[in-house]
């Protein structure tokens, strides 16, 4: 009969501690954001999709290696490059060369698994994660980028 | 109350728990047969999400594999990718760097009590709680926050390398770990007073849902779930790997072999792994973070190579089969929830419902990781 009682009596008391600590929090500062009134920064490692980087000509830094599109694992990048031959000055004599350039960077965004292996394997600096974050979309289309266009408008 | 209730099949019907049910976490159904209120017997059915990640981590080269090891459980991907890496590197005689290890080893201990607070609040809402979900996500925000800041996203962290990690630790990391860890430590205390001593809560674990030492040792059960059977074995302890050795904390283990015992075990567990947190952060060596000789390409040579290691749900392996080319001949991956979930069937046998989803919560399961 004891028992009964004092299991009563702790059961209640156990009650009103949680009901106690509930309370506490009712005074305590608000922990969130009003989402789409209010945003957060996002940190400086934030890994969104990648973008490609310019050089000082507005160019992008990419010398179509293929580094990137090779080790991805989800096969999302697809390069496309013409050969494009320019005149360099070599010991007082002209010489054309013929150099790589740019002309297609897809990324297919439905598929990648954001494991920035593609940002680590270019040694040639042109590639970041961009920090956008509201993507999302009802189209399938508008998740594949063409970073070569968003890097000209970025520009203009 | 003494043990199950074993009842005579008689007039029952089939009742389907899943595959879309709040109470399983995921996709996983359950097909019972129902005695009234009593489960005469339990069927679980799996294969709604299986992605075949066994076979990708064969017909690719070692490194494409790695965001993979991430997708199988969300909740603890530190843990997995870890295994992942240790194995590779055993394979293929990579060396790694002390302060590598230890910045894995603090960012695995992190990710682990990230993934026992989300078990605790949706442990206590399959209950009926909801308001201690909500304190647990809060200070799992503050885990979540300090690992972003590091490694760029929030759940399927790919930061770990073969030989190294992609990206060093930095200050703001460092004095965010070491306020996080006071604070904690102050949750633990509100959790122990919130939810450990109410009366409801205890009534609905205590001596319920029981899970003897023979039946972990029966199904393979490992993590939180053995050492709730009182059966002491934990990887970090028993087949020390990574830089484990070098750090003191305890294994804790409960002889109740009741969904309690489960949850005290991984309630303490944060404590252990805030411990070596600390530990971590002050042993914390300079130095490189990856090592300054490194294959271009990863060819292990040819042989059968196993590393396990623990993660929040259990012991995870990996083992690996070699033929000397870049990519695995096999690749297979054991999984500690599926262990700790096939026990369910006879374990939940003669149960009330509602007791045995209890029991399935203290399980701690995560689907894509029994699906992978």
């Amino acid at each position: 009969m004891g028992a009964y009682f004092s299991d009563i009596f702790f059961g209640l008391k156990s009650l009103f501690i949680g009901l106690g600590i509930t309370f506490k929090e009712f005074f305590k500062p608000v922990v969130t954001v009003p989402y789409p009134y209010k945003t957060i920064k996002m940190c400086k490692r934030y890994r969104g999709h990648i973008e490609l980087i310019e050089d000082e000509e507005g160019n992008p830094k990419c010398v179509v290696c293929g580094m990137c599109e090779r080790t991805c694992p989800s096969e999302c990048i697809i390069l496309g490059s013409k050969a494009v031959e320019f005149e360099v000055e070599v010991k007082g004599e002209i010489k054309t060369k013929k150099k790589k350039v740019l002309t297609k960077y897809d990324l297919d965004f439905t598929t990648c698994s954001l494991c920035g292996q593609c940002v680590e394997s270019c040694n040639f600096g042109a590639l970041t994660f961009s920090k956008d974050y509201n993507l999302a979309s009802s189209r399938k289309e508008d998740f594949h980028f063409d970073l070569l266009k968003r890097l000209k408008e970025r520009n203009s | 109350m003494s043990g199950p209730i074993r009842i005579q099949p008689g007039e029952t019907f089939t009742l389907n728990v899943g595959p879309q049910h709040p109470a399983t976490h995921g996709v996983l159904r359950v097909k019972m047969e129902m005695d009234g209120e009593y489960i005469v017997k339990a069927e679980t059915v799996l294969g709604y999400i299986h992605r075949m990640h066994e076979l990708m981590g064969e017909n690719r080269p070692y490194p494409k594999v790695l965001p993979n090891l991430s997708r199988l459980d969300y909740l603890g991907a530190m843990g997995y990718t870890h295994g992942h890496v240790l194995a590779v590197e055993r394979a293929a005689g990579i060396e790694v760097p002390e302060r590598a290890e230890y910045i894995r080893v603090i960012t695995v201990e992190l990710n682990r009590v990230a993934s026992h607070l989300f078990w605790f609040g949706a442990f206590v809402m399959d209950l009926g709680g909801f308001t201690p979900l909500m304190y647990a996500l809060q200070d799992r925000e503050h885990i979540l926050d300090a690992l972003e800041g590091i490694t760029g996203s929030r759940l399927t962290y790919c930061y770990f390398r073969f030989g190294g990690l992609c990206n060093d630790i930095d200050d703001e990391f460092i004095a965010r770990t070491r306020a996080l860890i006071p604070r904690m430590r102050k949750s633990l205390k509100k959790y122990e007073a919130l939810v450990t001593g109410n009366i409801i809560f205890r009534k609905r674990l205590e001596e319920i849902g029981p899970i003897s030492p023979e039946m972990c040792r029966k199904y393979g059960a490992t993590g939180p779930v053995a050492r709730g059977s009182g059966i002491d074995f934990d990887i970090r302890k028993n087949e020390p790997y990574s830089v484990y050795p070098e750090f003191d904390f305890d294994v804790p283990v409960y002889h109740e072999c009741d969904s309690m015992a489960r949850y005290k075990v991984r309630m303490d567990e944060m404590e252990q792994s805030l411990r070596i947190i600390e530990q971590g952060l002050d042993k914390l060596p300079d130095g490189p973070i990856m090592p300054k000789r490194k294959p271009k390409l990863i060819k292990p040579p040819k042989g059968d190579y196993y590393q396990a290691v623990e993660t929040a749900r259990g012991s995870f392996g990996i083992r690996l089969v070699s033929d000397g080319t870049k990519n695995a001949y096999r690749f297979k991956l054991r999984s500690p929830t599926y262990s700790n979930m096939s026990l369910f069937d006879e374990a939940c046998e003669g149960m009330m419902i509602m007791d045995a989803l209890a029991l399935m919560g203290s399980l701690d399961l995560v689907i894509p990781e029994i699906d992978r």
